[in-house]
């Protein structure tokens, strides 16, 4: 089902660990994913996961305390990670872009909405500041904001929530990026705008052919925007699967976990409940359990699961899973090796 | 805004009636007589006697109150016991050198402490950052006088490149306000210093940094912008600072501004004088708070007074 084309992001062994006061934490352990031009991507898990690290690592947008990236960030065949910081600095906003969780903080409270979509035009479209302006108000436009030319010389507070995530939009489409890295664009709005905003979003999509890295805990937002899904638990990858198997079949218990315990098809409209109904919490990086971690939370546990991690089973083309349900026997024997 | 400002100016009233009466109790109470001080060692109980008279000092303390704040309100401050000019012309004598000394020593003070303390922001806990620390300590630490005599001993008498004191040129302003400086410059510095390593983590700084913004504009424009509230605010307290210094500073190298006036004044338990040059300082002081609320409303588009 994978497109045949190269991918656009490849994120291979990607771990990032913050050196704390309290010591190191793991919070991205060895992630592998891939993002092919134009597809929507799920990132989905409860929140601790480390999906929100996974994002800002791929822009290395973490900075304090110190966080130390490794393994590979391949954006159209070239590794970030390996750039210097004016090569990222050039990525940053027009190759890749970003949408982030909270509308009320992620905008510079004393500069014109205007101003600050134009700025980042100018870095990477080399306008003139007339053109960028225009420009900017073309975007608000365009993220269908009423009255745009007034609204761009207003500042962030005079803007709803929803208004301002819009502006976000407009500032992460503004020099056309291949790819977008939107981390729970909707979670901090009302459940109608959540809808609009989506709506937008998938609408824009389609128009500018963008890839999309979607980050949420809503898997009905993910049945609706998603083609592929990865599930993210305690800083490690346990299922990849396209959307629709996703639902029809989850392997990964921690899936099925979030799914709610039956998984029907066509009951997308009642996942909202199902966070509550896996026992327990994530668990904090620094004391993540032996074995696979999420096994103390996990009602179909083995006793290989507390001692041994589980390796990745290649199910078919475009599915794994990161369980020792799935592993054949030869792989249990062998597990000391993994 | 205008309506604001007119409150606000009247809302000041009450302040300096509460400061003209705290200053008028307070003076009496300290010892040492000032008819006794004006008559000199040799005069006569009669002739002592006849200067309090003079001064109105033989009325009861609360008559003599009400007798000052009547002319106070008639914005007339009275004569000097010791000179017999009027007060208020004696102050407008002086006072242009003071509001000199204070604003160089203020700009001065906010261009090395600002970007000191933008530096330490961006390397914390780099070598560079506890330099800045030291030297803020070290200026916070030491005393005005102290330091005001250890540059006149260093640039006036041993390398003789400036005027230890008085008036004339701009070599003159050179040390008082470098002394002065030093008493504000570090507080600006740890402002500056705290509040941008807030604003540089702030998630709109997140979002400057993802649109591929140079390092410059997401400090400058982002951050240092946000930052500017607190800065204003730590630059109008400490000029209450600057004038307390002004004080010490005008003393130690002859500035003729209102800071040596008040020291003249006090050891001449000349009432009138005192009263007037510190209930001055107090209403420069609510000026520039007045003017730091004003700067608000422009540099944060959030704040409006109506
Ligand atoms: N700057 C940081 N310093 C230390 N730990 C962090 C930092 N940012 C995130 N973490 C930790 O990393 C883990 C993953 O966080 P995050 O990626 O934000 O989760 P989410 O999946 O909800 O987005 C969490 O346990 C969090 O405590
Ligand atoms: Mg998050």
């Amino acid at each position: 089902m994978n497109p045949p084309e190269a991918p656009l992001l490849a994120v291979r062994n990607l771990h990032t660990r913050f050196h704390t006061l309290d010591g190191v934490v793991n919070a991205v352990d060895g992630v592998d994913f891939e993002v092919y031009p134009g597809e929507t991507l799920g990132l989905v898990g409860e929140s601790g996961c480390g999906k929100s690290v996974t994002a800002f690592s791929i822009l290395q947008l973490l900075r304090c305390p110190p966080a130390e990236i490794q393994g590979q960030v391949e954006f159209e065949g070239v590794d970030l990670l390996g750039l210097d910081k004016e090569a990222v600095r050039r990525i940053r906003g027009g190759g890749i872009s970003m949408i982030f969780q909270e509308p009320m903080t992620s905008l510079n409270p004393v500069l014109k909405i205007g101003e600050q979509i134009a700025e980042g035009v100018r870095v990477h479209k080399k306008m003139t500041h007339r053109q960028s302006r225009r420009w900017a108000v073309e975007m608000l436009r365009m993220v269908r904001i009423s009255s745009p030319g007034s609204r761009a010389r207003q500042y962030p507070h005079k803007f709803s929530g929803g208004m301002r995530q819009r502006a976000m939009i407009a500032m992460a489409l503004s020099c056309r990026p291949r790819l977008i890295l939107a981390d729970e664009p909707t979670t901090a709005l009302d459940v109608t705008i959540q809808a609009q905003v989506m709506e937008l979003m998938q609408e824009l999509k389609k128009e500018f052919n963008t890839a999309i890295v979607l980050i949420t805990h809503d898997l009905g937002v993910i049945a609706e925007m998603a083609s592929r899904v990865v599930v993210m638990y305690a800083g490690k990858i346990v299922e990849e699967a396209p959307v629709r198997e996703i639902f029809k079949d989850p392997r990964h218990p921690y899936t099925r976990g979030l799914l709610g315990s039956i998984p029907v098809i066509g009951r997308k409209a009642e996942t909202g409940r199902r966070l509550q109904e896996i026992p327990g919490v994530v668990p904090s990086p620094m004391e993540a359990p032996p074995g696979c971690r999420f096994h103390p939370r996990c009602s179909e546990a083995l006793a290989l699961c507390s001692t041994q991690p589980p390796p990745v089973i290649r199910l078919t083309d475009n599915r794994c899973v990161r369980c020792w349900l799935e592993a054949g026997d030869n792989e249990k024997k062998t597990s000391d090796f993994v | 805004m205008l309506n604001y400002l007119v409150k606000r100016l009247i809302s000041t009233i009450p302040v300096l009636i509460g400061i003209s009466l705290l200053l008028f109790f307070m003076l009496r109470m300290l010892p040492g007589d000032p008819a006794q001080v004006l008559a000199g060692q040799m005069a006569t109980p009669q002739e002592i006697e006849n200067i309090r008279h003079q001064l109105g000092l033989d009325r009861p303390i609360y008559e003599q109150y009400a007798i000052y704040l009547g002319h106070l309100a008639r914005f007339d401050l009275g004569r000097s016991a010791r000179t017999q000019n009027p007060v208020s012309q004696e102050i407008w004598a002086r006072l242009p050198n003071t509001l000199l000394l204070a604003v160089v020593a203020m700009g001065l003070a906010c261009l090395l402490g600002i970007p000191a303390g933008i530096i330490s922001a961006l390397r914390p806990y780099s070598w560079i950052d506890y330099a800045v620390t030291m030297t803020a300590l070290f200026g916070i630490s030491m005393p005005v006088f102290w330091l005001g005599l250890m540059l006149v001993v260093l640039f006036s008498i041993i390398l003789k490149w400036l005027p230890a004191g008085g008036t004339g040129g701009w070599q003159y302003v050179i040390l008082p306000s470098v002394t002065l400086a030093s008493f504000v410059v570090a507080f600006i510095a740890r402002m500056t210093r705290s509040t941008m390593l807030e604003t540089l983590s702030q998630d709109y700084t997140t979002t400057a940094r993802s649109k591929g913004l140079t390092e410059k504009v997401i400090v400058v424009k982002h951050a240092f912008r946000n930052a500017l509230i607190p800065i204003i605010t730590v630059v109008g307290l400490q000029f209450g600072m600057l004038l307390g210094g002004a004080v010490l500073t005008e003393t130690v190298f002859a500035w003729p501004g209102i800071g040596r006036l008040i020291v003249d004044s006090i050891l001449a338990r000349d009432y009138p004088m005192i009263q007037g040059t510190i209930l001055v300082f107090g209403l420069l002081y609510i000026l520039v708070n007045l003017a730091v609320d004003f700067i608000y409303a422009f540099v944060d588009p959030r704040i409006r007074y109506d």
